[in-house]
């Protein structure tokens, strides 16, 4: 007997069911509950798809209407309801397809289980029809990839899969599973991995240095808390909240952090960055030490880093190792997961508060307030800005829905004038900056969430790099509220433009459809608003509406988001002002 | 200030690991100098040796990368004062050329190199040693009529005493002790 033949034998006797590999995959995932799946059928893996028909009680499978679209939606909906998200597609274009969804959820460390369907494993390496090397395309975007051409591996290769994608720093990982490993048979057995000798994700505490941090906490004199995704990724929003509150520290979040605490709250000092708040980003070169909380120093939260936090000592809590010293180099370093951290460093944090340190925050919202704010989201005359816009949708949601964003200027007015008050309400693309995320993430973030609210902030631009799946929404009828904030420009870049480049405005002026129109063509109730006077009651209609909704709101042609930390300057020479 | 890094890296035999690394170190430019890809003496463990010119900043956040990598098991950084290497180099010459006196004799001697084959038209030779004493026996041979010359990547053996071994061992050791407590993104 070969050693196949007795494996086998075991096999049978034991009572393991004789199934195809396709049907295998989808055991596989229901036993790590899973119950959808965001994808788009082809040639090599309709083996898979058929089986699907057979479960569809267990899994529901939303077909979008571009692969792109299906890796963003898998993303959201991990981003909101904490599950890794899924994704199918076929081999050759379809894999290719994924690739810009893939390195999104790779720079923004969301988990998501892409599985790729590869042409017969004989046919491997002949550039046969619709034959990518999508591991090798693959290999730099995912925490983790692999192959399968046998269906007795595949079901150790899932379970490594959703390991890998969700411990740790999670992020997106790929399995491609040729077509005849999907139809051959094997006994099945499922068994969830949670051990792999080379990837040790549950770093020992390092209690020496939270010790350490403990003293230099409980001496600092203007302390700042940085707080990142990785308060949200490591479930610490309790943990963050209650250690800000005994020490009295003062928190500012990244944009990816944002809604890890709640922006009403009295220690609560804004978002950091580009085009964050004006205080964080001021008193970070003020502060004489910082404590960084999941987060990764990124080129758009430090500014220029030869004058970025000066004063300040740094302690830096991370779970990803190569993350620490690699942009700015720390005091010292806590290499565990957040939630663990805040939990010991806690008690050992004297209770303190910083009134005259966090006055200074106070002032410079008053500073930002005056300069910027009012005229941004409360102006009288002139055209609708993106600011009033937010802020109409913030309050009239009482700051509890999930907002979704696309890139560039309407992302960071939502950024910026949404009163987060919960979290996991934030979907957006931080580290990639993708255009064209907001409209599929927003049919991932409704459908992972459906009980809540779900309102996307979308660019003319960008609403135009994945309009097709309004599709999606007209044939799932996902009732999204989508907002176009049309200024008639790529905005952000226009902006750039006007400011670092004498106004020459190559190539950023858009020639745009009738976007109520388009939307109607896809059966989506739509409305376009102009005048600011129909601006509230047009956004309370959308938000009351059964269904999907859209919303085309004319905005100022040429308007800047500021305060500007512009490129090459440090965060303490913020733009306050700009007249062009 | 640059200098020469030896970075062992010891992997599990997973297709693709090399194309990994090379990735980091193509994306910050980094030149590799010398490879060795072989089987370690653990068995089923890989062990690479690369060999690359850098700043002790950038190897160490390499070697952090590196080590992210999920099927890498440990990556070990050193300076060529901390280990203990060779390379391995074959030289063919014409034997027309070092026949003459004592000349073949001399140089092998001298070099502490070795004659592999002997044939009417070429010598074989084998040097091991440090990269510079390589290149001074391939400038002493290259006058007699040099036919071909090949030298591998380094192999280096540290002087540290703790062992990939014992990494494992602790490894292995930590995940027993806290089976149930593997935390997940899963807050629901
Ligand atoms: C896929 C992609 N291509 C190009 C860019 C560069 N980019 C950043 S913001 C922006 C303009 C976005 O314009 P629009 O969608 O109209 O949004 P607005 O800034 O006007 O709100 C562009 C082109 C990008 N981020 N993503």
């Amino acid at each position: 007997m070969t050693e196949q033949e007795r494996h086998e034998e075991t096999a049978r006797a034991n009572g393991h069911e004789h199934i195809t590999g396709a049907e295998a995959l989808l055991k596989c995932l229901i036993a790590e509950g899973v119950d959808t799946i965001f994808g788009y059928p082809g040639g090599a893996i309709m083996p898979v798809y058929d089986k699907l028909l057979d479960y569809v009680d267990k899994l529901r499978h939303i077909l979008t209407r571009h692969e792109q679209g299906a890796a963003h939606a898998a993303q959201a909906y991990a981003m909101v309801t904490g599950k890794p998200g899924i994704c199918f597609t076929t081999s050759g274009p379809g894999a290719t397809n994924l690739v810009t969804g893939i390195a999104n959820a790779y720079l923004d460390s969301v988990p998501v289980i892409f599985i790729t369907a590869q042409v017969v494993s004989g046919l491997i390496g002949t550039d046969a029809f619709q034959e990518t090397d999508i591991l090798g395309v693959s290999m730099p975007v995912t925490k983790w990839n692999c192959q399968v051409k046998r269906s007795q591996e595949l079901p150790d290769a899932v379970a490594k899969a959703f390991y890998i994608a969700t411990t740790g720093r999670p992020g997106p990982v790929l399995i491609d599973i040729t077509k005849d490993a999907q139809i051959e048979k094997l006994y099945f057995k499922y068994k969830q991995c949670n051990y792999l000798r080379s990837y040790n994700p549950h770093i020992p505490l390092n209690t020496r240095a939270i010790e350490s941090a403990s003293i230099m906490i409980n001496h600092a004199e203007r302390p700042l808390i940085l707080a990142g995704h990785g308060i949200l990724i490591s479930g610490a929003v309790n943990e963050l909240r209650e250690f800000a509150e005994k020490t009295g520290i003062p928190v500012a979040v990244t944009l990816l952090g944002l809604s890890c605490f709640p922006t009403g709250h009295r220690l609560y000092t804004g978002f950091l960055g580009m085009h964050g708040n004006y205080g964080p980003n001021l008193l970070t070169n003020e502060a004489d030490l910082i404590i960084a909380i999941g987060m990764r120093f990124d080129d758009r939260v430090t500014g220029n880093l030869k004058k970025y936090a000066k004063k300040a000592r740094i302690i830096h809590i991370e779970i990803d190792e190569a993350e620490i010293n690699k942009n700015v180099q720390v005091d010292l370093e806590i290499h565990n997961d957040a939630r663990e951290v805040l939990q010991h460093l806690i008690p050992l944090v004297k209770q303190k508060s910083y009134e005259s340190w966090i006055r200074e925050f106070r002032i410079c919202d008053k500073t930002e307030y005056e300069k910027v704010i009012k005229q941004e989201t409360r102006p009288e005359s002139g055209d609708i800005r993106m600011g009033e816009v937010v802020r109409e949708v913030s309050e009239l949601t009482g700051g509890k829905a999930i907002i979704v964003t696309d890139v560039g200027q309407n992302q960071m007015s939502a950024a910026r004038y949404f009163k987060f008050t919960e979290p996991y309400t934030l979907v957006t693309s931080g580290g990639m900056g993708t255009m064209g995320f907001g409209l599929p993430a927003s049919v991932g973030a409704k459908t992972g969430k459906p009980e809540k609210q779900v309102v996307a902030f979308i660019g003319d631009g960008g609403f135009q790099m994945t309009i097709q799946e309004l599709g999606t929404i007209l044939h799932y009828n996902i009732p999204v509220k989508l907002i176009i904030l049309n200024n008639g420009f790529l905005g952000m870049v226009r902006q750039w433009q006007d400011m670092f480049f004498k106004k020459r405005y190559a190539s950023t002026e858009l020639v745009n459809p009738d976007f109520v129109t388009v939307a109607q063509g896809f059966r989506i109730p739509a409305k376009k608003v102009e005048k600011r006077e129909d601006l509230k009651g047009s956004l309370a209609g959308m938000l009351e509406a059964e269904g999907p909704y859209l919303l085309e709101i004319s905005v100022e042609k040429e308007g800047n988001v500021l305060p500007m930390v512009e490129p090459g300057a440090s965060v303490s020479e913020v733009t306050l002002n700009y007249k062009s | 200030m640059k200098q020469e890094f030896t970075i062992s890296l010891f992997s599990e035999n997973h297709i693709g690991i090399l194309n990994q690394i090379t990735i980091i170190l193509t994306r910050r430019q980094i030149n590799i100098e010398s490879i060795t890809a072989s089987e370690s003496a653990v068995k089923g463990v890989h062990l690479l040796t690369l060999v690359v010119k850098t700043t002790p900043d950038m190897v160490r956040k390499i070697a952090r990368q590196m080590e992210k990598l999920v099927e890498v098991l440990k990556v070990f950084v050193h300076t060529s004062d901390e280990i203990i290497y060779q390379e391995i180099a074959l030289y063919k010459v014409t034997t027309k050329g070092l026949m003459s006196g004592n000349v073949i004799d001399h140089i092998v001697r001298t070099h502490y190199a070795r004659i592999l084959e002997v044939s009417p038209e070429y010598i074989v030779i084998e040097k091991t040693g440090h990269k510079t004493e390589i290149t001074e026996l391939l400038a002493q041979l290259e006058p007699y009529g040099l036919l071909q010359f090949v030298r591998s990547g380094r192999v280096a053996i540290t002087r540290q005493v703790k062992e990939l071994v014992s990494y494992l061992r602790e490894l292995d050791e930590a995940h027993r002790v806290k089976p149930e407590e593997v935390e997940t993104y899963n807050r629901n």
